[in-house]
């Protein structure tokens, strides 16, 4: 089954397509996650070039996602008109993008950010490099949440709303679009705009992967002295896989603004940045189906066992806290996969046979 | 062919110092176009010191250095393998979960320029480079022998081919001189045999091979010129007969009374 998908990609895409028409008959909410899986497959597809592809363990990664929220939260709500009369003065009727200008704008915004917080991290490597990124990414959230004083900037935890729905073709997405015979709700209209976005960064990943560029990152994940001795200028190599990676994440959060209408540092947590690596870990490193897989499971996992949990919860006559019941639950799923598949649930094939058995090892 | 300097590496004046040792003191070497060059010397003599300067990972006191005619600092590792120097390691450091093709592939890189929108959006240069990259890891792979070998991943390869594979991710930089690090290490007679033949045959061809070792028969057979140090000095250069009968030679590294 797995050889079909990934040789017949436009299998998996056609199902996408229908997926929501299905959803949508159990009502919106089930569309609405899977609106949210295709944001944590985007966001999975980045970590992935700089985890998957560079060997660049960073737990810090929500924090490009915040960038890109926060960036789209502040251009499409009235929070910086009301906050800077200045602003108010030269936008009277407010910053209203629409999507081909955000686009390009999270995505460099959000790799800027990538190179700047990659660059003091250069000479680090494994573990340590772990930990700095992660303190990163905290920053950036105590950032957010402070960033209300003396200047009113971020709104600090109560966060920004409303922000405008994305825009395409002066049709704002969060109105239903009515056919007539067939009326498409707002979510499922995200759902193909965020399809769309999931497919091209398949491509671009994909088409990066098999490339010079893809080539120098694994071989720097490989031995970063061998790659040396080959030439490759591994400070800017790696560079690169930060700020490329942190676009995906920027674009992801700009949508994720839009999408939600209301964004606060809540949703940018350590927690986040640990499902994001969690997804790419058990999905299958450095392996595009795998990390696609890993992120609509992870994404979409929660959700689904609220179904579960419910019962269970009545079962013990509500003593068992539903929520807590869920993080066990995910919890034990991820142990699970890890000890019965380690190199994640979808890894990258081997190339060829292993030449172990015929000897010659010395 | 006259249009290509015959000199291929001019070394003098280096020195290096550790603290209190003097690791290196005046090494001076002189290689020329199409020589298999030895570098040998006891346990400490500062072979490796030397060869690390030579790359770029230790920062040397003093000396000037010259590639083909040209100077280059050994200031960073990356930038001695642009300006034409590629190296293996004596503990193999292979791109292990890539395959050998890709390997070869990636020793291209630093002689190949691409734009990420032409990875990207897969432009007809972007193809053409990348089929020529690929065309010419083959051959390469092909030269050394292991082309049977081109999918399958670095790490399952046998340990002589292993160091095939580096020496031919080595030559796909196009380097001016390849330096191996002490290739025959670990190798059992049969390998060695074919090591020596692939040096040999990348010296027919007109390329440099610059060789430390420890194996002195290998070396005797194999080089054209022969530097010896000890304690950090060059204490003999020349052809291996020379350098075979040179009576500090013996003393120093082959023992006293040793012929």
């Amino acid at each position: 089954m797995k050889n079909t998908f990934s040789q017949q990609p436009w299998l998996v895409v056609a199902l996408a397509l229908v997926l929501p028409l299905v959803l949508q008959h159990f009502g919106n909410a089930w569309v609405r996650i899977a609106d949210m899986s295709l944001l944590y497959v985007m966001l999975a597809l980045g970590l992935n070039i700089v985890v998957g592809y560079a060997g660049l363990l960073d737990l810090g990664y929500v924090a490009f996602f915040a960038v890109g929220a926060y960036l789209f939260g502040l251009l499409a709500s009235p929070h910086l008109m009301e906050n800077f009369p200045l602003i108010a003065a030269a936008f009277p009727n407010g910053l209203h993008l629409s999507l081909w200008w955000v686009l390009p704008l999270s995505a460099g915004v959000a790799g800027l950010f990538g190179v700047l917080l990659g660059a003091p991290t250069l000479r680090l490597r494994g573990d340590y490099l772990a930990i700095v990124t992660l303190g990163f990414g905290e920053i950036i959230r105590v950032f957010l949440n402070n960033l209300d004083q003396p200047y009113n900037i971020t709104n600090g935890p109560k966060g920004i709303g409303p922000i405008d729905p994305v825009t395409l073709f002066h049709y704002p997405l969060s109105k239903k679009l009515d056919l007539g015979w067939f009326e498409v709700p707002s979510v499922t209209l995200y759902y193909y705009l965020f399809l769309c976005l999931v497919v091209v960064s398949v491509i671009i990943c994909h088409r990066l992967e098999n490339s010079r560029l893809g080539r120098a990152w694994m071989a720097i994940r490989e031995d970063e002295i061998a790659a040396k001795a080959m030439g490759l200028n591994t400070r800017n190599l790696k560079l690169m896989a930060f700020g490329m990676g942190a676009m995906f994440g920027g674009v992801s959060g700009a949508m994720f603004a839009a999408f939600q209408g209301f964004i606060s540092p809540e949703s940018f947590s350590l927690m986040e940045s640990v499902m994001i690596v969690a997804m790419v870990v058990l999905g299958g490193l450095g392996h595009l189906p795998g990390v696609i897989l890993g992120a609509v499971l992870l994404a979409a996992l929660p959700e689904v066992l609220r179904f579960v949990a419910g019962p269970l919860q009545e079962l013990t006559g509500g003593r068992l806290d539903a929520a807590i019941l869920r993080q066990l639950l995910i919890a034990l799923a991820m142990v699970g996969v890890m000890l019965v598949r380690p190199r994640g649930l979808w890894p990258a094939p081997e190339h060829g046979k292993n030449l172990d058995t015929q000897g010659g090892q010395a | 062919m006259s249009a290509v300097p015959s000199t291929v590496l001019h070394v003098t004046g280096v020195n290096k110092r550790f603290g209190g040792l003097q690791a290196l003191s005046d090494v001076a070497l002189h290689i020329e176009r199409g020589q298999v060059y030895g570098l040998i010397g006891p346990n400490g003599a500062g072979k490796t010191t030397f060869f690390n300067v030579l790359m770029g990972l230790y920062a040397p006191d003093s000396g000037s250095f010259a590639l083909a005619g040209k100077a280059y600092q050994p200031t960073q590792v990356h930038k001695v393998a642009q300006a034409g120097i590629a190296r293996t390691f004596q503990n193999i450091r292979l791109f292990a979960e890539m395959t050998a093709l890709e390997n070869v592939m990636v020793g291209r890189h630093v002689r190949t320029a691409s734009s990420v929108w032409g990875s990207i959006f897969r432009t007809r240069g972007f193809k053409t480079q990348e089929a020529a990259i690929e065309q010419r890891a083959r051959e390469l792979l092909d030269y050394v022998g292991i082309a049977a070998l081109a999918d399958y991943k670095a790490r399952t390869l046998s340990y002589g081919d292993q160091r095939r594979l580096e020496i031919a991710r080595a030559l796909a930089t196009d380097p001016q001189l390849i330096a191996l690090d002490e290739p025959a290490a670990g190798m059992n007679a049969t390998e060695k045999i074919q090591l020596r033949a692939l040096i040999d045959k990348i010296r027919n061809d007109q390329r440099t091979v610059l060789l430390i070792e420890h194996d002195v028969k290998l070396v005797m057979g194999l080089c054209d010129r022969v530097t010896v140090l000890d304690y950090g000095k060059v204490i003999a250069q020349g052809t291996p007969a020379q350098v075979q009968s040179n009576p500090q030679v013996i003393e120093a590294y082959l023992g006293t009374g040793a012929h």
